[in-house]
């Protein structure tokens, strides 16, 4: 019933949501959703230095989006702006560069397109091995990483002061986040990335105990959405990436509605003074 | 029951002229400081004193700009911030904040929030806790990793008064069970602990210093706190009454009361007592309090 390339964008978005339901929980406990945005649209530039060099995609995106950061930390010490105004700058400033770039090399044909929407129905199989494999490495280190993460996001000030080392968590954290967007770039694209690192994560807190049932049942509801989303594009014939994302949406409002009243409810009547 | 164990004599953290500038500005210099085992040494001063930078310096948050700061290796600390809030897209229970920074022993757990009276509030998320109880959540996370040295920036901020006294009793007991240095920031002027064995007057340097009843009467406290300087109050443990577990009182003269009220004749403070914490310590302070009550102050 489906072709060997619906099977593959399965596996791939599949392996993608598992590894950016944690990474998109910290995102969000650390209200860093602009800060991913930032990194995700200096993507473009990546593509285009890769482009213009013909260095290898993977390694420019990756090296572009940790570069961008580092700008970012160095720009936050000076203090001269604020942090959401520098990732502004950043953010647009970073995509308009890329755009011009492969604008003006007229001897590079690309699909502007799928770099910014994905292209997830043409994963190779190459493609699903990195993403499995580098997502896996992802979760491992954030295993790793994960109780200095967890300490500084509650307060940076006591993670410092018990040795947790927080700083050097926060560089790490901020490499796995640029690895995990060059991977993801090439399945729901540039412009969508941050809704697959957010939108399953905020789902999950209604229903999330700790922060590691969170971290894990944002994973599930990522893959949810990425199995809804791409039979709703194979079906509705609509772009893939988008209807990810748009899957995505469709069970954090869901999360909201009847259900969760229901559940609510029923929580009411068994403490409430009803026979 | 203070003092116990003798304190042991070994060197927590020493700061020498130490100080920290920002932006061109001296936020606090010249701080010379020095905690043992077993010693709990409070800092007090008026807002932008250098308190809370002066603890940040010695347990290494921030670095001295200026002067030595030299810690014992491998020090353990417990560290209570100032401020400090939880990001409500996070689900964070008592339970998951006391391991925040490491794995815990349960019966450490459950000693620690026991000691403090929040038991009960194990599985309870931090968001929906009162500012009191999210402090002596914090209070019994410090506490259970039984550290070599406890910082306490303000420790019972929010908590009700009757609270504010069992806790500091509490600390008290802490250094002299576990023999850990203690620094603590006080947010009161006024009430430090009879248990201090240094009280630091702050004020960008180091206006005076020594145990609460010299620095009481010192000139330079008087002057940086000007007409606010009433004096220093602390515990005096004269044991007169007894806190029974279901958290009424039991006073001197054997009557019991539900609640400890300011001049019912029993005492002079305001217990408040309520059942979420449970400790039956016989105490008894005098003290001098600034609140908003207008209750008569003990003038020095």
């Amino acid at each position: 019933m489906f072709d060997d390339f619906f099977l593959r964008a399965l596996l791939a978005g599949i392996g993608l949501a598992l590894t950016t339901g944690p990474l998109g929980c910290l995102v969000v406990w650390r209200r860093m959703a602009y800060f991913g945005d930032t990194m995700a649209h200096s993507a473009l530039l990546g593509v285009a230095l890769s482009l213009f060099f013909e260095i290898n995609l993977l390694v420019s995106v990756f090296a572009v989006a940790v570069g961008v950061s580092l700008l970012l930390l160095l720009l936050q010490r000076r203090q001269a702006l604020s942090a959401d105004s520098l990732l502004g700058i950043l953010s647009h400033s970073t995509l308009a560069i890329g755009l011009v770039m492969v604008a003006f090399m007229s001897w590079v044909r690309i699909d502007l397109i799928a770099f910014l929407f994905g292209d997830i129905l043409a994963v190779t199989p190459q493609d699903i091995w990195l993403i499995w494999l580098g997502g896996a490495f992802v979760l491992v280190c954030l295993v790793f990483l994960w109780r200095p993460l967890i300490a500084s996001t509650v307060s940076h000030e006591l993670a410092e002061a018990e040795g947790l080392k927080p700083e050097r968590a926060r560089f790490f954290f901020m490499l796995l986040m640029a690895l995990v967007i060059a991977i993801a770039m090439k399945i729901v694209g540039i412009m969508l990335i941050t809704a697959l690192l957010i939108i399953p994560a905020a789902t999950a807190r209604r229903f999330s105990a700790s922060p590691e049932a969170m971290a894990v049942l944002a994973s599930v509801i990522g893959a949810l959405a990425v199995v809804g989303g791409l039979f709703g594009s194979l079906y509705g014939d609509s772009p893939s990436g988008p209807s990810i994302v748009v899957a995505a949406l469709i069970l954090f409002l869901a999360s909201f509605l009847p259900n969760a009243g229901r559940h609510l409810a029923s929580i009411r009547t068994a403490t409430g003074d009803r026979p | 029951m203070l003092m116990q164990s003798k304190p042991r004599e070994e060197k927590l953290v020493s700061l020498a002229n130490a100080g920290i500038r920002r932006q061109g500005r001296w936020l606090v210099r010249g701080v010379d400081l020095m905690l043992r085992r077993g010693e709990i040494v409070t800092l007090i001063g008026p807002n932008g004193a250098g308190k809370s930078t002066t603890a940040k310096m010695a347990i290494g948050v921030l670095r001295a700009d200026e002067g030595s700061v030299t810690r014992a290796e491998n020090l353990k600390v417990g560290y209570v911030p100032q401020k400090l809030s939880v990001d409500w897209t996070m689900p964070l229970t008592v339970e998951r904040l006391m391991h925040l920074t490491g794995r815990l022993a349960p019966v450490a757990l459950d000693e620690a929030l026991q000691s403090v009276g929040i038991a009960h509030l194990l599985k309870a998320e931090v968001q929906h806790l009162s500012g009191g109880e999210f402090q002596r959540a914090l209070l019994a996370r410090a506490i259970a990793r039984n550290p070599d040295l406890l910082v306490l920036d303000e420790p019972v901020q929010g908590v009700d008064f009757a609270g504010e006294t069992a806790l500091y009793e509490l600390i008290g007991r802490i250094r002299d069970t576990k023999g850990c240095g203690i620094l603590m920031i006080s947010h009161d002027l006024h009430m430090v602990m009879a248990g201090t064995d240094t009280v630091i007057c702050l004020n960008g340097h180091i206006c005076c210093r020594g145990t609460p009843a010299v620095v009481s009467q010192s000139e330079d406290y008087r002057r940086l706190f000007g007409a606010a300087a009433r004096g220093l109050a602390f515990y005096d443990h004269r044991h007169d009454h007894t806190h029974l577990p279901d958290g009424r009182v039991q006073h001197g003269d054997g009557s019991i009361t539900d609640h400890c009220h300011p001049g019912d004749g029993h005492h002079g403070h305001d217990h408040g007592h309520s059942h979420d914490h449970a400790h039956d310590d016989h105490h008894n302070h005098a003290h001098d309090h600034a609140d908003a009550a207008g209750e008569h102050h003990r003038h020095v």
